[in-house]
């Protein structure tokens, strides 16, 4: 299989995992994907580099975008490509990040460590928008 | 120098994520089970699939910007990423958490980040 078919399947079985395996049900949580939205930001730097600088290099004929010859960079933006990076990362980062965070709260569901629960902050705290019951509205 | 570039981005997640664990008290480390109970299946499934991946010349690696080590053709710092990465992401949800308030789904029925009630009302 392609990198391409591989990061589709892997968001796939995830998500199927979240919602209908073992229910942590994170997709339907602000919790998550503000994370989440942290977690790309952090990520797009990192790709950025490793793949700015030639350090990963990937075959055009298991990606959307194409090869980039030695000594050359990959673009930015466009041409399948992210950060520098195959947009196929951004798939393979989410399939990741998921998979993490539905194992730790299905840990903590079953009682393994739940608590001491985070919190509070040592720095000064903010007052952000919350629901009743944390679910995302 | 740059053989170590790769492992300085390595260093760079580990560094700016860890103090959330400090500054939030996401007591991620803290609970180092339920961690390696959550880290060590991500490390098993990432890691076959970059092992599969370089295997298969989906994607390979600058020797010139890795120490050089391998385990089963991946560099060592594809190990350490993976360690280093779900970490990171844990200690964001619980950086999240602790910030916010808002649950995440491991909470007993009424309680929400260290403990408080929450049903019926804010934080204190």
């Amino acid at each position: 299989m392609t990198y391409t078919q591989l990061a589709v399947v892997a968001v796939v079985a995830v998500v199927a995992l979240d919602l209908a395996i073992v229910r942590t049900n994170l997709l339907r949580r602000m919790a998550f994907w503000t994370s989440y939205a942290i977690i790309l930001g952090f990520q797009l730097l990192t790709n950025a580099v490793l793949a700015g600088t030639g350090t990963v290099r990937y075959d055009g004929a298991d990606i959307l975008g194409s090869s980039i010859a030695p000594g050359a960079s990959p673009p930015f933006l466009g041409a399948g490509r992210i950060a520098y990076a195959p947009v196929e990362d951004v798939l393979f980062g989410f399939a990741l990040v998921l998979l993490t965070l539905v194992l730790w709260v299905a840990w903590g569901r079953r009682g393994c460590q739940r608590t001491p629960y985070a919190g509070p902050p040592r720095v000064t705290r903010f007052t952000p928008p919350r629901s009743r019951d944390g679910a995302a509205r | 120098m740059g053989h170590l570039s790769y492992l300085a981005v390595i260093v760079f997640v580990l560094l700016a994520s860890t103090w959330l664990e400090v500054a939030l008290r996401t007591r991620v480390y803290a609970r180092w089970r339920r961690l390696a109970l959550t880290v060590l299946p991500v490390l098993a499934v990432f890691f076959a699939w970059d092992a599969y991946a370089v295997a298969a010349g989906h994607w390979h690696f600058d020797a010139s910007r890795i120490v050089g080590l391998h385990v089963a053709g991946v560099p060592v710092e594809e190990v350490l990423f993976f360690l280093v990465v779900p970490v990171a992401a844990v200690l964001t949800l619980e950086a999240v958490r602790s910030a916010t308030g808002w649950q995440v789904g491991d909470e007993l029925p009424g309680e929400g980040a260290d403990g408080v009630r929450t049903t019926g009302g804010g934080r204190p």
